[in-house]
């Protein structure tokens, strides 16, 4: 295959971007709604393709690897930008600036998560990781005059330059010990039992970078904060699409380049598994923000995607997979949830989500079924992708920890029911009026409810896609 | 190919659901009428496949067989034996039952029955089930619409009630689905392929210690469901809080989702892990037994004196468990039924009578014979089935029950207990049982007319259907208990074939 064809999706992207970046300049004030649907139609289009190129392997340099579990996450981050693109239309509007820009940043993030599931150098990879934090920094920001919003900026700004460099300090150790920042040939070096303890230093700068980019306790301080500060848009696709890119980068790094020093870094991850589960969903509980609730709900399902990592199993990276990308339809139908009704009351507080169920029976009802698929209950998507990563553990003999991470997920049933308790049994504030979805939001609801239940009930298609990537990836 | 039976059963409520999706909330009557037509359907099917299931034959029956997931070795596979088949039956019953006793329902029609035919969905998913993960996959459907429907329609204390009920069950199912992947990966290393065919994974044999602690987790998992005590603390304030129709269908058929999963799931794959806990189950069946009756003694409510019976008569069913031998085992399916039965009839009365008087203390009525005779005289026989009175349902199971513990000749706690001590401790229960319910009969319903209470309308109508249907069913099958015993006894005899099979081990006591 051509090396054009190849790299087709991230080009694509790119000059999708770009364009926008562009055209947005030359549309004129107050009629640029189209670059929305624009964008929309765009990513679609590339979704498209990327399913088409599925199966497709290559090696565009040794930096650039093309591979079945690389386009797996593209498509993922491709469904997170287009649903996001869509709850974006009507917020974005109303906050009256930068249209044009705000979706071409959109998509210059996606390119860096693409950058991020494809590396195969650490030079490569940290560009990718730039470039999608970069433009996060600025997304973030976007509601400008607002207080919280400016706290998120500087907020995500501050810790994730650290963050980062933390990382990069990480990679220069790696490099320095192995002398090459390839992870192929790091992988040789590691494999020839070459762990020095300069190494070790560097998987720990490692870990504690990635960990900062999931959103795993202790590295989770940051998100929720950022969550309660971003425009919900930008914060539904945070949540979802920057956590995928950091595990499809940490699949790539310690599973290849560092998959013979396993038993080194192991148990860092069972320590980092079982914070992110236990803490996140204790300190849900309290929460009054949905924003803030559903921020460490996300960290506990860091938790939970870092189950399958602690498996190192095919097993285990395909459950990652599924429970990923169902992850995004879940968190992102929460989130639209969140916008739209953002958009009517000006809240984001839960008790104002008060009698819900009355006021916008699918708004209530895809929010439910999106809580309920993230608690892991049947027959949504979530419980089937919950149940691979339990069995992906136990196959591997951690049953304390499958009980645990069981328990746990039976907690979070807990402070999700405070919110469907608030939408279903709570009466609506009089006066009140019914909420109007747009249509546009309507069919992004409708179609993250369908797969949700869909892949709950037959999950076989997904199934078989997100394994034969894992099997195609690692052995 | 057949026609697929027992899909059609569980299909039936889903296309319930979807028409009452369509059907505008204002138009109740519509919304009500096509649900208890959708649960007639499941109804008459279940009665079909009752009297059509071949008992010379035994076994599973009404086959059905799809991959559903074949990386997983997950199957579409459903089918019926003798101990699932009344269950279908059972909660066919109720459920159609369930939808007449809330007919009067004005308030949020549209989701009460949306979330009400889910449920039952749900359960009967489970009974139906040959494939381990569709069995847990049922299961754990039933929960949250219980949460919405106890929530939003239910009364005293409800959000407190629905949110502990929740809670406990989700807690035990995961406890379950622990026990159900390890026995999965075991079965997968011991057959060399990965399958969750309930049928298959029965003949691995495993490991003793794999047993013991595999059990225990389901003795949690579907012990809390049963309940077990002291894991039964949800269940009183469940029943009570709960509307009329999920009471019914709670108690009458979801309890007995968790006695079902022991036996289907438990005592069928771990037969040395059964024989293990079973002295543990026999004596926390006695404190079910004797303190649910005592507890349903001093109440004043009149649910909460249901609520606890049921704590009580669950606990006949756990010995029945606990003896292992085929009368025993027989003896507690048939107490599954039966009791289901019975205490859907119970709720129903109850949950007619609080609609119109407002009030369920039982000090507050008397004489409500004079104004209901009805209502009175379907409690009575509902509350004389409670107490084991021959010609009905109940004592048929009971008596099975005691004469399998009692003839089972094992010492506990090296002599001090046996099973025969055990059963005739429980056959006291009996008297407790007769003197609460006897006292709540009188008090209530017998006594000088209370010119209060002359406002209040005896049954009439639709509401006559849950109370003929259910005391029909109680006196049918009691007159001529063949007609579920030798059914129950082709589903129990591979189990027991099984246990016999079983190496000896020693109780845990």
């Amino acid at each position: 295959m051509a090396v054009w064809e190849l790299l087709s999706v991230e080009l694509l992207t790119a000059s999708l971007g770009l364009g926008l970046l562009v055209l947005g300049l030359l549309v004129p004030r107050g009629q640029k709604r189209g670059l929305g649907y624009l964008a929309t139609l765009g990513l679609l289009g590339i979704a498209a393709l990327a399913f088409t190129l599925r199966e497709a392997k290559g090696v565009v340099w040794e930096g650039y690897i093309i591979d079945p579990l690389g386009t797996y996450f593209k498509l993922l981050f491709l469904f997170a930008a287009v649903l996001t693109c869509v709850s974006s239309f009507e917020y974005i509007g109303r906050l009256g600036h930068g249209e044009g820009e705000y979706y071409a940043l959109i998509i210059i993030s996606t390119l860096g998560m693409m950058i991020l599931a494809s590396a195969g150098e650490l030079i490569t990879l940290y560009l990718g990781l730039e470039l999608m934090t970069i433009s996060f920094c600025i997304l973030a920001t976007y509601r400008r005059g607002d207080m919280k919003s400016a706290e998120a900026g500087i907020k995500y700004i501050i810790l994730g330059a650290l963050s980062s460099a933390i990382l990069l300090y990480g990679l220069s150790l790696l490099y320095g010990s192995t002398g090459s920042t390839f992870i192929k040939d790091i992988s040789l070096v590691v494999n020839s039992g070459g762990v020095t303890p300069l190494m070790v230093v560097g998987i720990i700068f490692l870990l504690g970078g990635f960990a900062f980019k999931m959103a795993a306790v202790p590295f989770h301080m940051w998100a929720p904060d950022v969550y309660e500060g971003a425009p919900t848009p930008v914060t539904a696709f945070l949540s979802v699409a920057s956590k995928a890119a950091a595990f499809a980068a940490f699949l790539r790094v310690f599973f290849v380049a560092l998959g013979d020093s396993h038993s080194l870094w192991a148990e860092v991850i069972v320590a980092l598994t079982v914070l992110s589960v236990v803490v996140g969903n204790l300190v849900a509980i309290p929460q009054k923000n949905m924003k803030r609730l559903l921020a460490y709900s996300s960290i506990s399902q860091a938790g939970y995607l870092l189950l399958g990592i602690v498996a190192f199993s095919t097993l285990g990276i395909g459950a990652i997979l599924y429970h990923s990308m169902l992850y995004v339809f879940a968190n992102m139908g929460a989130f639209m949830v969140a916008t739209v009704f953002y958009n009517a009351d000006k809240s984001d507080e839960i008790q104002d989500y008060a009698g819900l169920a009355r006021r916008s029976p699918l708004l209530a009802a895809v929010m439910l079924f999106s809580l309920l698929s993230l608690a892991g209950i049947p027959p949504l998507a979530g419980f089937v992708s919950k149940f691979y990563l339990f069995m992906a553990v136990i196959d591997q003999g951690y049953i304390w920890l499958a009980i645990l991470a069981v328990l746990m997920s039976m907690v979070s049933v807990y402070y999700y029911l405070q919110v469907v308790k608030v939408m279903y049994l709570g009466d609506p504030p009089p006066g009140r009026p019914v909420i109007e979805v747009p249509l546009g939001v309507q069919i992004a609801l409708a179609c993250s409810l369908a797969t949700l239940f869909l892949f709950g009930i037959y999950p076989t298609p997904l199934t078989n896609y997100a394994f034969s990537s894992a099997a195609a990836f690692f052995h | 190919m057949s026609f697929p039976l027992l899909t059609a059963i569980l299909l039936a409520p889903v296309v319930g659901i979807i028409l009452i999706l369509f059907i505008p909330e204002r138009e109740q009557l519509t919304i009500k009428i096509t649900a208890a037509v959708a649960t007639f359907v499941s109804l008459v099917l279940s009665i079909y496949a009752y009297v059509a299931y071949d008992q010379a034959a035994g076994g599973l029956q009404f086959l059905e067989d799809r991959s559903w997931i074949p990386a997983l070795g997950v199957n579409y596979s459903v089918g019926v034996d003798g101990i699932s088949l009344p269950m279908v039956l059972l909660t066919a019953l109720v459920i159609f039952t369930g939808v007449f006793a809330s007919w009067d329902m004005t308030h949020r029609v549209k989701e009460f029955f949306l979330f009400l035919l889910m449920l039952v969905t749900g359960v009967f998913g489970v009974f139906i089930s040959r494939d381990l993960f569709f069995f847990y996959l049922f299961f754990e459907v039933a929960v949250i619409p219980m949460y919405l429907l106890i929530g939003i329609w239910g009364s005293t204390r409800k959000e407190y009630a629905a949110m502990k009920l929740t809670l406990y069950l989700l807690v035990g199912s995961a406890f379950a689905l622990i026990g159900i992947i390890a026995l999965y990966l075991y079965a997968a290393r011991q057959l060399g392929y990965l399958t969750f065919d309930i049928q298959t994974l029965a003949t691995v044999q495993y490991d003793i210690g794999f047993q013991k602690f595999v059990f225990f987790l389901f003795l949690i998992g579907f012990g809390v469901l049963v309940p077990i005590w002291p894991l039964h603390l949800w269940s009183p304030d469940g029943h009570v809080a709960a509307p009329t129709a999920v009471s019914m269908l709670h108690a009458g058929v979801l309890m007995k989702l968790g006695a079902y999963g022991l036996i289907r799931v438990g005592v069928f794959f771990l037969p040395e892990g059964a024989k293990f806990w079973a002295p543990l189950i026999a004596v926390l069946c006695i404190v079910n037994v004797v303190y649910g009756a005592m507890i349903a003694m001093v109440q004043r409510d009149l649910k909460f004196v249901i609520g606890y019976s049921s704590v009580s008569h669950m606990g006949y069913v756990l010995l029945g468990i606990a003896a292992l031998n085929t009368l025993s085992l027989s003896g507690a399916v048939t107490q599954m039924f039966a009791h289901g039965i019975m205490t859907a009839l119970f709720f129903a009365l109850v949950g007619n009578i609080y609609h119109k008087a407002h009030t369920r203390e039982i000090a507050l009525f008397g004489g409500l014979a004079h104004q209901m005779p009805r209502v009175a005289a379907g409690f009575l026989i509902g509350g004389l089935a409670s107490l084991g009175l021959p010609g009905l349902h109940n004592f048929v199971a009971e008596f099975l029950i005691f004469l399998g513990a009692f003839t089972r000749e094992q010492e506990l706690l090296g002599g001090v207990l046996t099973y025969r001590a055990l059963a005739i401790l429980a056959i006291l229960g009996i008297v407790i049982t007769a003197t609460y319910v006897l006292r709540v009969v009188q008090r209530t319903f017998f006594g000088p007319r209370k010119e209060a209470w002359d406002h209040l309308e005896d049954a009439h109508g639709v509401e006559m259907v849950p109370i003929v249907v259910l005391c029909a069913t109680l006196i049918l099958f009691g007159l001529f208990p063949s007609l579920m015993g030798d059914l129950i006894y082709t589903g129990v005899a591979p189990l027991v074939a099984k246990l016999e099979a079983a190496r000896t081990i020693g109780g845990i006591f």
